[in-house]
């Protein structure tokens, strides 16, 4: 064993020495495979940190929304719609909520207006979302009018400014207490938007849902865990997207690899000769050939992957940001949460090093085989 | 399909194994009818040239099979959240009838590949290469298990749809149901555990006598008792083990420990089991050669390597899994 590794040891050595004497060409290759690792490496860790960011936001939401359906429309929930669902075993509270959007021309922006009971915000006052204070100048204590959908003005009083740590969820967030949000929108009295239930036990959700649909047919139950998984597929498929239109890069970047391994200068061939004349054997050669490979791959591995991690957590992944975010008028602003994830980086692994070492491979071989008086002569 | 980074990635792998072996499949036939390593002619010096390209590709192929085991059982754990009824890989890999045959083929390639890498591993260090024939011929018979390993993988993502409702492993591994799985489950903890201690036991010893002492008896004992080993130390995982680690009576699922919540212990059991079992069957693989006048010193000495590399595995294992036990506030047992 002592012995295996001495020897490993010093053909390492060795390598380092050779692809030393051949800087220009070994950095060349190393800056395009740094670079490939960079791109992929910076879209699965934002595209990850987006997921986290997800299951997070949505972790504090309710376990089941109802809505009614008309006509296979969203309806408002009717007065005695909330007796007749009644007490469900396992719910733990039972509420109606109310909320609509609101289209500011000020800003061409959609807002979206909720309704707290009043001991959170008294009438006449309102709080409002980190993103929508910015971009309408608003600060605690300032007024603000909106025309509503009746033609009617009506004013308020900013109370606050919602915390920029909820700003993925408030951004275009106006609360108002529940007297104001039904004059202003002229909501009929007793009707409700959705109704949120909120269930301890996860493993019930299921039969919940399922009792609720069969006592209101016209009901629709939405899970939280549905919507989760709806995130989770969409960010997959948004990441798989991406990297098919990268599949290009990884295909060219293999087809470099195979070039600059097939492409011996005279003096490499004769520094193979000159060792396999000394006594080298072939599987000498092709041992430090892949120690070669292995070192570029875990160095440009590590560079580009730290490089990755530096873009999408210090610099808000810029490059990838339009592809993967989304885009709004009110867009949030959020830091995203440092996570690497062992999969990500295993499957990582597998998109550049074992492409780059398939490619090189019988270039390798074919650089082992070479006579040393074919070379030499 | 599910348009998931990890699943192209394993395809991808898969694919270019797939590939690779079949570019090495004339060159097989080719090396089986016309392999004279007496002759000096210009065929036979291409031949063995060649060699070493499809050896180290070989290598290449079966290394990259191993860790895509790995990638496939964390990826399927960690897609259980797309399923509805899924809590850990089980449920993924029932989504569909391709799953569990596809993760039993990748096992299975995985050990036909170690005891393929340990005769190729010998054969390289003989001067005269004797095995080359049987070794192409070897791999002319793993390259339809690749086939086959490719095809249900393939047909298992493709068929992943995310409306099934799928199994989670509480159905599968409870005592009740009619599968090899359950009957394993539902075995009572008292002789699970002199079943898992008995032969694990016995794996480690005959590797340590291997390792020790060398020879052919010992040899194709260690190969058996690898094997053995490995079925008895995944019934204890399925019978105790797993209780132990969930601290719950009635859950004996095997993947679930491989999830966060326990500290992915289910990798520190299964990487040594595996390990260990690979060597041990590649320690017996090479006993059938170690009559060959040129392979005289070196099986020996590889052999007893890998037993070392057995032995060291198991005690591993089996220490892991006695910690886990002790330190589990769960009673199973009442003394």
């Amino acid at each position: 064993m002592r012995i295996w590794l001495e020897k490993q040891r010093h053909l390492i050595d060795f390598t380092l020495a050779s692809l030393a004497r051949r800087k220009t060409k070994n950095i060349g290759l190393l800056v395009a495979y740094t670079l490939l690792v960079f791109v992929l490496a910076s879209l699965t860790l934002f595209t990850n940190a987006l997921r986290t960011e997800a299951t997070f936001v949505l972790a504090g939401s309710p376990e089941v929304i109802v809505q009614r359906m008309v006509a296979g429309r969203h309806d408002l929930i009717p007065p005695g719609y909330l007796d007749k669902i009644g007490r469900i075993r396992g719910v733990q509270k039972m509420e109606g909520r109310l909320w609509g959007y609101y289209y500011d021309p000020v800003l061409n922006a959609n807002y979206t207006f909720m309704a707290r009971p009043a001991e959170e915000v008294a009438s006449g006052t309102i709080m409002v979302g980190a993103a929508l204070a910015r971009e309408r100048g608003l600060d605690a204590h300032n007024t603000i009018s909106f025309r509503s959908y009746s033609g009617k003005l009506f004013t308020f009083e900013v109370a606050s400014v919602l915390s920029p740590d909820s700003e993925l969820l408030s951004a275009d967030l106006i609360l108002l207490s529940e007297e104001d949000f039904r004059s202003f929108f002229e909501y009929p009295a007793g009707h409700f938007t959705d109704i949120a239930l909120s269930v301890a036990n996860p493993q019930e959700v299921r039969n919940i849902a399922a009792k609720l649909s069969s006592a209101l047919p016209d009901s629709r139950p939405i899970l939280r865990e549905e919507v989760l998984r709806t995130y989770q597929s969409v960010f997959d498929w948004r990441e798989g997207i991406v990297l098919t239109v990268l599949a290009g890069a990884i295909l060219a970047f293999a087809i470099l690899a195979w070039e600059k391994a097939s492409g011996l200068s005279a003096e490499e061939k004769r520094e193979i000769g000159i060792l396999k004349a000394i006594g080298w054997e072939t599987g000498d050669v092709l041992r430090m050939k892949l120690w070669e490979g292995l070192l570029i791959s875990l160095t440009a591995f590590l560079l580009g992957f730290i490089g990755a991690y530096v873009h999408v957590f210090h610099f808000g992944a810029a490059v990838f940001e339009p592809v993967l975010k989304g885009w709004a008028v009110l867009y949030p602003r959020f830091t995203l949460l440092p996570a690497i994830d062992g999969l990500q980086v295993a499957t990582l692994f597998f998109f550049t090093v074992f492409p780059y070492t398939a490619a090189v491979l019988v270039p390798i071989w074919r650089a082992a085989i070479t006579d040393p008086d074919a070379v030499m002569r | 399909m599910l348009f998931q980074p990890a699943i192209i990635a394993l395809l991808l792998a898969a694919g270019i194994a797939v590939l690779m072996l079949a570019v090495a499949a004339p060159f097989a036939i080719q090396v089986i009818r016309r392999w004279d390593i007496g002759s000096g002619s210009e065929l036979q010096l291409a031949l063995e040239r060649r060699t070493y390209l499809f050896s180290t590709l070989l290598s290449f192929v079966f290394v990259v099979q191993l860790a895509a085991l790995l990638l496939f059982v964390f990826n399927a754990d960690r897609l259980s959240a797309m399923f509805v009824g899924a809590m850990c890989a089980v449920g993924t890999l029932n989504v569909n009838g391709y799953g569990f045959p596809s993760l039993i083929t990748q096992i299975a390639l995985f050990f036909l590949a170690a005891m393929w890498l340990a005769i190729n591993h010998v054969d390289t260090r003989a001067p005269d290469y004797p095995l080359v024939r049987l070794k192409y011929g070897l791999l002319l018979l793993l390259l339809p298990v690749l086939v086959l390993s490719f095809w249900l993988e393939l047909q298992y993502f493709l068929g992943l749809k995310a409306n099934v409702i799928t199994s989670c492993c509480g159905s599968l591994f409870s005592g009740d149901a009619k599968t090899i799985a359950s009957e394993a489950s539902g075995m009572a903890p008292q002789p699970a555990i002199f079943l898992f201690y008995g032969t694990l036991t016995a794996a480690i010893v005959s590797a340590l006598w291997h390792w020790r002492s060398g020879g052919r008896a010992s040899g194709t004992l260690l190969a058996g008792a690898s094997a053995a080993g490995f079925i008895a130390a995944i019934i204890g995982v399925l019978s105790f083990i797993s209780l132990y680690i969930y601290e719950h009576p009635h859950h004996h699922c095997p993947f679930c420990i491989l999830k966060p919540e326990y500290d992915y212990q289910g990798y520190w059991l299964y990487v040594p089991l595996f390990a260990a079992t690979a060597a041990g069957l590649g320690a017996g693989a090479l006993q059938a050669f170690a009559r060959v006048p040129s392979l005289a010193t070196v099986v020996p000495r590889v052999s007893a390597r890998l037993a070392g590399l057995s032995a060291a595995g198991y005690i591993l294992f089996t220490a892991l899994a006695t910690w886990f036990v002790l330190t589990s506030n769960l009673i199973l047992i009442e003394h």
